[in-house]
């Protein structure tokens, strides 16, 4: 230690004592970042790159540009709106892109990826992808029309102008109902939208899960917090083993239970509620998933709302009382606002759980009561239009992180807990 | 209000006994589908009801035959099989990482903490239908769609968020000179890890390895577009038969799990209770 006041203090091997503090500091951070490495690299090739790639699906285009790369430079020049097909030239370039894309097989793969946007190039691709290598040299332009006649329909060739550029915004406009032609952007025909509704659907259903859950919930998480600790943990069993029982067991009991012929009918016509005849419709509908998805996430409502209610000290509402409030002002105006924390954790929890879910509404859902989700399944493993699974998807994301970010505001990322 | 006074009013009263009563009615809510499985799996006929030999209590309504299939029908044996290989393997790498890194984020000075801790907790956010079209995209792309691995490090990423939680939250009531102890009586970080801290948050690390491997035990979607037919694990292998052909054989699976998840509720009883005593011997 140094005797005057003014001399830097130094560590016993005479280092000045901030350097030797600082790399201290370093050392840690660098120990701590060693111990975090790991997991963080997992994680960025394991769920990140995945998401990001999704992200990058919803927009990427190449597939024309690079299948049909003359036609896409020869087309740069030709204006749609002026009513004429494409010269010779561009068709030459077309025979030649198609011939080589032939070649390699990739010509059906380009006809269903236009066939999102233009019913019938999957067939045309097809059919004269077969014919294209007889072509003879010039006059392209009337062996193609020859081949196919939308070959020589002009708002194919407007619709193939709008597909050539490496991105697109067109899986965006279909996953909100919309397109884009020679007019510009605007709303598909009624009969025609269906991704707004579902989203309106997915929303709507998962504000009435979300408000059933909190309906239920509060008074149970009520009783809990307030009942002497020997009986409250026996009754919290009833609401931890739902929570840990699989996903699909809670599921396939409500597929049970909520058949036509299932428990509950059989118990309402045996109580003589309903006639035999007259069974109630509780599943392949909107019913149906609600009550499934009620009951699946209840204890997520009611577990932040409990932990909530736990802090609340009972002497406020006591106090509010021998002021002279009766039972319901002192809830209404003392109790419940200290529980809105609670509430907020709750239900924006559930929401974010509801608003992406897929098995329940998959099998109790029927038609009507499926989610956004259940589409972007669609998409993926059946219609094969991954562009617009990945729109949908990043919408949905979006509708999630911005839930999340009021989660973060309201109950703070650290302060996540479980069981 | 939890219990009633004596100088409560008629209405009080009502209230409060009407009260009890909507509450009861919740928690059958809430028992009811998981308990009513439980004798429906015991069903002598293919129905998913009671017949009226079960309610009689007549013992010819009832059987093992749902049991007997699942113990016998190959397809369920290989989706168990399957499961039973892909969750431990999918825990452990969860677990051992997770934990490493919560004890990383645990420490004092840790740069970027809430941007790496947002990443790490992305799994559990991010809807699972999204998680599974990311990732079959991207797995497709560099060969691990349908694999065994894909499965299992698709999984471990989905249940790490699980133990860094669990561990980061038993790490708080860690007191960090019983390390600064250690090391001060010649203990190396090695040792100091293994002798010290980790017999005192091993609860964590347990609760979260539960949790990771319900996480993969219990998952659906996710191996629905990953994996292959060789891959079919349980729930997948419920799914469909949910979906397409509804079989009894079903709810024989569904009570085995709801008796494997009462387990796992006592496992975490006691962890919790071993954690609280711990905790009250350490100070702070």
């Amino acid at each position: 230690m140094s005797e005057s006041s003014t001399a830097p203090l130094t560590t016993s091997d005479g280092v000045p004592l901030k350097v030797s503090l600082a790399k201290a500091l370093r050392r840690e951070k660098l120990r701590s970042f060693l111990l975090i490495a790991p997991l963080l690299f997992f994680i960025l090739i394991s769920f990140v790159a995945p998401i990001a790639d999704m992200l990058f699906r919803s927009v990427e285009n190449a597939i024309v540009p690079d299948t049909l790369p003359r036609t896409v430079v020869a087309l740069e020049d030709w204006d749609g709106s002026k009513g004429e097909l494409p010269g010779e030239p561009v068709y030459a370039a077309l025979a030649a892109d198609l011939k080589e894309a032939v070649k390699e097989k990739l010509h059906t793969r380009l006809g269903s990826r236009l066939n999102y946007d233009m019913p019938g190039a999957s067939s045309m691709f097809r059919s004269t992808g077969r014919k294209v290598e007889k072509f003879t040299d010039g006059n392209y332009k009337e062996q193609f029309i020859k081949a196919d006649k939308d070959w020589g329909n002009i708002n194919f060739w407007e619709g193939l102008k709008q597909l050539s550029s490496r991105y697109t915004d067109g899986y965006f406009l279909s996953a909100i109902d919309m397109e884009r032609d020679s007019t510009g952007i605007h709303f598909k025909p009624e009969e025609q939208r269906i991704y707004l509704m579902l989203f309106g659907r997915t929303l709507m259903l998962s504000v009435a899960i979300t408000v059933s859950c909190l309906v239920l919930g509060y008074p149970v998480a009520w009783l809990l917090a307030n009942l002497p600790l020997r009986t409250s943990n026996l009754l919290m069993i009833l609401v931890l083993l739902p929570f840990w029982t699989s996903l699909l067991v809670r599921t396939s009991a409500w597929k049970v239970l909520l058949q036509d012929q299932g428990v509950i009918n059989d118990l309402l016509v045996w109580a003589h509620i309903i006639s035999n005849d007259n069974r109630l419709p509780l599943i392949n509908n909107q019913t149906g998933t609600i009550i499934a998805m009620t009951h699946i996430l209840l204890p997520f409502m009611i577990l932040p709302l409990f932990s909530v209610m736990k802090t609340i000290s009972p002497s406020y509402m006591r106090a509010a009382k021998s002021l002279g409030a009766t039972d319901w002002t002192a809830f209404w105006r003392v109790y419940f606002p200290q529980t809105i924390p609670g509430i907020g954790a709750g239900a924006i929890l559930v929401f974010i759980l509801a608003i992406g879910y897929y098995i329940t509404p998959e099998l109790v859902g029927g038609t009507s009561g499926i989610f956004i989700s259940n589409r972007i399944a669609y998409h993926i493993s059946s219609s094969l239009n991954w562009g617009l699974a990945a729109a949908l998807g990043t919408i949905l994301l979006g509708v999630v992180l911005l839930m999340f970010v009021l989660y973060d505001k309201i109950v703070g990322i650290d302060n996540v807990k479980l069981g | 209000m939890s219990s009633l006074p004596e100088y409560a009013s008629t209405g009080q009263r009502v209230w409060y006994y009407t009260f009890r009563v909507i509450c009861g009615l919740i928690f059958f809510f809430l028992i009811f589908p998981i308990l009513v499985i439980i004798p429906l799996s015991f069903n002598a006929e293919n129905f998913f009801t009671f017949t009226k030999e079960m309610l009689a209590l007549d013992p010819a309504g009832y059987s093992f035959k749902h049991y007997i299939d699942f113990f016998t029908n190959p397809n369920w044996q290989q989706a168990l099989t399957n499961s039973v290989l892909i969750a431990p393997v999918a825990t452990l790498l969860a677990t051992s990482l997770g934990t490493l890194a919560a004890i990383g984020l645990s420490q004092s000075h840790v740069p970027f903490r809430s941007a790496i801790m947002a990443a790490l907790i992305s799994p559990m956010i991010v809807p699972l239908i999204i998680s599974a079209a990311g990732m079959y995209f991207f797995y497709s792309r560099i060969g691990l769609q349908g694999t065994y691995w894909g499965v299992v490090l698709a999984h471990a990423a989905l249940g790490t968020p699980f133990v860094i939680i669990t561990v980061t939250a038993t790490l708080v009531g860690f007191d960090r000179s019983l390390v600064r102890a250690a090391a001060n009586m010649g203990a190396n970080p090695v040792t100091t890890f293994f002798k010290v801290q980790m017999p005192l948050i091993i609860p964590g690390v347990v609760s979260g390895a539960l949790f990771a491997f319900i996480t993969s035990f219990d998952e659906v979607v996710v191996v629905l577009f990953l994996g292959s037919a060789g891959q079919k694990t349980l729930p997948w292998q419920m799914f469909t038969g949910l979906r397409e052909q509804i079989s009894p054989t079903i709810l024989a699976v569904a009570a085995i799990m709801v008796a494997i998840s009462i387990a796992l509720l006592t496992v975490l009883e006691l962890l919790r209770r071993r954690s609280e005593r711990l905790r009250g011997l350490t100070p702070g």
